[in-house]
């Protein structure tokens, strides 16, 4: 399932749809299995009539994980050593998300990717990096 | 995060798994989990978000007794929410950034001990919210045996106002 120095070579992307027409209830259950129970990402009225926003959105970190498998899927189960984001815009229900991996670098048993999130209008939602250990 | 000790369950790994829409088996099959390099059932890479649940005080909770901002009978249910790390009303606090370094498998049965280091603190003008004010800190989980596992370096940010929308492609 690894991926392999030989095989592998700089500007290589790897991508993956990462959801279709994000629901609300995604978001719940995200809520209820990292403990993040901000009323900013599953409570509609707190979000659009106290904070101010148009509807609820989801926790940056869900954005994360769905990265995080589009990278596990591709680089192999406990194989990562680094991974990084910045969350650079919101992710709101309904949205599409695409994420790609892009090989940076390779050397020494490691290989370093860009990584970038984007929604259905190409707005990146998240930007950031990662890095794995490859076999020979 | 405060979680002192943060036990990685089988359970919890399959909810979470599932709410970042990940069917890897590996995250929900010992079997399965056994027969991969990995040996067992292990995290996803952002698993330790979740000691989130083992920390007593953490304050995107409600708890028991005490006020919550979220609505209820009114929008919210309390008169100022409060902001912070994860976030609040108005102009509150979200999460700009977020590292990992992993330094083991992170399996199903560790038991983890958290310690919080706070980092850095920083001002920046936001076109589209203006004033921010970012905060890193850096937690370090080790195992029972005593092996860094994970680091995780989080930057929340506090914004003077909501993010506005249109312009979605500025940074918030």
């Amino acid at each position: 399932m690894a991926l392999s120095a030989s095989k592998l070579k700089v500007g290589d992307v790897h991508s993956a749809r990462l959801v279709e027409d994000l629901k609300r209830t995604q978001i719940v259950q995200y809520a209820g299995a990292s403990g993040d129970y901000n009323p900013l990402h599953t409570d509609e009225i707190f979000t659009t009539q106290v904070a101010g926003y148009p509807s609820v959105f989801a926790h940056g970190m869900l954005t994360m994980g769905m990265t995080g498998k589009m990278l596990t899927d591709y680089v192999g189960d406990a194989r990562l050593t680094k991974y990084g984001v910045r969350f650079t815009s919101q992710v709101w229900p309904g949205d599409t998300l695409d994420a790609t991996a892009t090989v940076k670098a390779i050397n020494n048993g490691l290989a370093e990717f860009d990584v970038s999130t984007k929604n259905q209008d190409g707005v990146e939602v998240l930007s950031g990096y990662a890095e794995a250990r490859i076999d020979a | 995060m405060a979680a002192k000790t943060f036990p990685i369950e089988a359970g919890h790994i399959l909810m979470f798994a599932r709410s970042v829409g990940d069917d890897n088996r590996v995250y929900s099959d010992a079997d399965y989990a056994k027969t991969t390099e990995a040996g067992g059932v292990i995290a996803p890479p952002t698993f330790v978000q979740s000691s989130a649940q083992f920390d007593p005080d953490y304050f995107l909770r409600p708890k028991v007794g005490q006020p919550w901002f979220g609505s209820g009978k009114n929008p919210t249910g309390i008169v100022r929410a409060p902001g912070g790390g994860g976030g609040g009303g108005g102009g509150g606090g979200l999460h700009a950034e977020q590292h990992y370094e992993y330094h083991l498998p992170l399996l199903a049965g560790d038991v983890l001990t958290a310690t919080t280091f706070p980092g850095k603190t920083w001002e920046k003008e936001g076109k589209r919210s203006g004033k921010l004010v970012f905060s890193e800190s850096v937690t370090e989980y080790r195992n029972q045996k005593g092996e860094l596992v994970v680091t995780a370096r989080g930057v929340g940010v506090r914004t003077e106002r909501p993010v506005e929308q249109p312009a979605k492609k500025e940074e918030a």
